[in-house]
């Protein structure tokens, strides 16, 4: 069995001034190329242990280390330059700028991180030709790839991100409820698209909805209330916490 | 790498050009504002004081200084005593004096001061930066009924070369004291000087004598009128003026021709120096100097309040742009330089086109304002405050543009991971 892509290991967390933990979890393992599904009810930490993983938050214990290092073993602003190349982001919504054009939102990370610039060089020969391959691959016809990323449809601006996320072929692509905005068709195109996607290069995928009618597509599903050992009372402080701007 | 920050800080400033020229436009507004009020309380000062220049000293009967400058000059109040016409020629004799010119106050026409003076006025006198008096239109009083008014007289009350004018005894307010015996007709009309010479009406010492041939302590003597003819016949040497501006062949002389003038054996004189004195008037009115830079620092603060709420508006439109940018792998010094130079190029812009828009008003109403409030702005030299306020400008809206990036640092990506719209 290789090493696993992302390690969790007796992890607790709080939020600053608060004394019990919102988040307790003793081990969670995902595996190079494992696809995971991630779920629970809204309120329940969800998205504050997407934020540990991607090492935007700090845990008060334990360790999550990404592809063999620990967040905890980086300064920040290595920790930002680490996150960019290893790991790939579709958010809800709002995922583009809307005045660079399709290709240039999709080539973004390229220009951040020469890691996944050399990567989509090495796969497609230029990054001009890797953009446009990814957001083939996404189903997205070359009229679009010039426009600015505004004239899309809320679904076309989804795969754009998702095309965006998987350039460079990061370790790990983590995906947060990337579909509530897409209506039932266009969501299980989208997961099509995204699945397979993440499987041609090999990226662990990481997707959290509330929403259990896809789950049956991933190869593992983790109910989060199921694996956060964090008390009842401490869990409704995370309610609280995350009203919070 | 930095090369991209620049092609999409332009690309996102683009994007949001409206709001851009907004914030540009307020930036200049309050540019204008503050070096345009900081203009006009510099300029002031120096307006007050080219009402005269190029005259070394003031010689009038013993009084204040302040006094002999108000009337003599700024014409305001009257004088408690006059010289007599023998001590002015022992002036113009003293020794070092290149040329003097006499001038004698008291009457008035529709509100503007009479002054009687001679040819010298004209020939001597100088203003603001050593400038001459220059005739509009006409020429210098010939006949003895002549005069030459001032700008302003001629614009305010309509007057025309050729025209009649009859002058009256003190401010006028009595109308029963008329010189109406006695018309003048308007022989020149000066150019505008922004001083008080634009508010006189000028007339020859003679013809000042001649209208007071037939007065005596103040009033017409009754049952001895002398007529306009008549006067011309009698001697017309005045007997005295209210005081006498004094030139001097060398500038060093003039406190050994002050001493000597004050210490005049015939009569009790005095002699100021007109740049001393005028510093002394400016010191007492000179609270509404510190009245307009009070004025200046609270246009200072608004402006630059107004210049940090205007940036700070654009923040939530921002947010989300520098979230997808933070998560995409944009590090917080990239995100921070990508503000810095926006803000930096958007305030720097905002500051040239307020200045210049203020020196293009300032040359285009700078003759307008010259003559109607006697102000004269500079706008070519720039005051030592006004560099330190364009840098104040300059930090606060720059510093103002960076507050977004220092928001991002904290929250951007924890907002992109679990957007709030």
């Amino acid at each position: 069995m290789t090493a696993p892509m992302l390690e969790i290991e007796h992890l607790r967390f709080a939020w600053p001034g608060s004394h019990d933990d919102c988040l307790a979890i003793e081990s969670l393992t995902v595996a190079a190329g494992e696809t995971v599904f991630l779920y629970g009810p809204s309120g329940c930490g969800k998205s504050t242990l997407l934020s540990l993983m991607a090492g935007v938050l700090q845990c008060r214990r334990g360790s999550i280390a990404l592809n063999g290092r620990s967040w905890s073993s980086l300064r920040p602003a290595q920790r930002d330059r680490y996150r960019v190349d290893h790991m790939g982001y579709i958010f809800q919504q709002f995922n583009l700028l809307p005045y660079l054009s399709v290709l240039d939102n999709t080539l973004a990370p390229c220009r951040f991180s020469s890691v996944r610039a050399r990567a989509a060089i090495l796969q497609s020969g230029t990054l001009q030709l890797a953009a446009q391959t990814w957001l083939g691959g996404m189903g997205l016809p070359s009229q679009v790839w010039d426009r600015p990323a505004r004239d899309l449809s809320v679904g076309q601006q989804q795969r754009v991100a998702a095309a965006r996320a998987l350039i460079g072929n990061p370790a790990m692509v983590i995906a947060d409820e990337p579909t509530s905005a897409l209506d039932e068709n266009r969501r299980d195109e989208f997961l099509d698209l995204l699945l397979s996607s993440c499987q041609a290069t090999n990226s662990a995928l990481v997707f959290v909805s509330h929403d259990q009618r896809m789950a049956g597509r991933f190869q593992r599903r983790i109910a989060l209330p199921g694996i956060n050992q964090a008390t009842p009372e401490s869990r409704a402080a995370v309610r609280g916490t995350q009203g919070l701007p | 790498m930095n090369r991209y920050l620049w092609t999409l800080a332009w690309r996102s400033a683009w994007n949001r050009r409206l709001t851009l020229a907004l914030t540009m436009v307020s930036i200049a507004l309050s540019t204008f504002m503050l070096l345009g009020t900081e203009r006009v309380r510099t300029d002031l000062r120096g307006s007050f004081t080219s009402a005269l220049s190029g005259t070394d000293l003031i010689v009038g009967a013993r009084t204040g200084s302040t006094q002999l400058l108000l009337y003599s000059v700024f014409r305001i109040g009257s004088a408690t005593n006059n010289l007599r016409w023998s001590s002015v020629q022992s002036i113009a004799q003293q020794r070092g004096v290149a040329w003097i010119i006499p001038v004698s106050l008291g009457d008035s026409h529709r509100g503007f001061p009479v002054l009687g003076t001679d040819e010298n006025y004209l020939r001597h006198f100088k203003y603001g930066n050593r400038t001459p008096l220059r005739l509009a239109q006409g020429k210098p009083w010939a006949d003895l009924f002549e005069a030459v008014i001032g700008s302003e007289v001629a614009n305010r009350l309509g007057y025309r070369l050729g025209q009649r004018i009859a002058l009256a005894h003190g401010s006028g307010e009595l109308n029963l004291n008329d010189h109406a015996d006695k018309p003048f007709v308007i022989a020149g009309i000066l150019q505008a000087t922004g001083t008080p010479v634009d508010r006189t009406v000028h007339i020859s010492l003679q013809a000042m004598e001649a209208l007071h041939a037939d007065w005596f302590a103040g009033a017409p003597i009754p049952g001895n009128r002398i007529s306009a003819e008549a006067v011309r016949n009698i001697d017309l040497t005045p007997r005295a003026v209210t005081a006498v501006l004094v030139g001097l062949d060398n500038r060093a002389a003039v406190f050994s021709v002050q001493r000597a003038i004050n210490g005049f054996q015939a009569e009790p004189l005095m002699a100021i120096l007109p740049g001393v004195a005028l510093d002394e008037l400016w010191g007492i009115i000179g609270a509404g100097e510190n009245a307009l830079l009070l004025m200046s620092g609270l246009v200072a603060l608004v402006s630059m309040a107004a210049l940090v709420s205007v940036v700070l508006a654009g923040l939530g439109e921002r947010r989300r742009e520098l979230a997808v940018l933070r998560a995409v792998g944009a590090s917080p010094k990239d995100i921070v330089l990508l503000l810095g130079i926006e803000g930096g190029l958007v305030t720097t812009g905002g500051i040239v086109v307020g200045v210049c828009a203020l020196t293009a008003a300032a040359l285009a109403l700078g003759p307008w304002l010259q003559s109607r409030f006697g102000l004269i702005l500079d706008p070519t030299s720039p005051t030592e405050l006004q560099f330190m306020l364009l840098g104040a400008l300059l930090a606060s809206g720059w510093l103002a543009s960076l507050v977004p990036g220092w928001r991002a640092y904290r929250l951007s990506l924890i907002d992109g991971l679990s957007p709030r719209t």
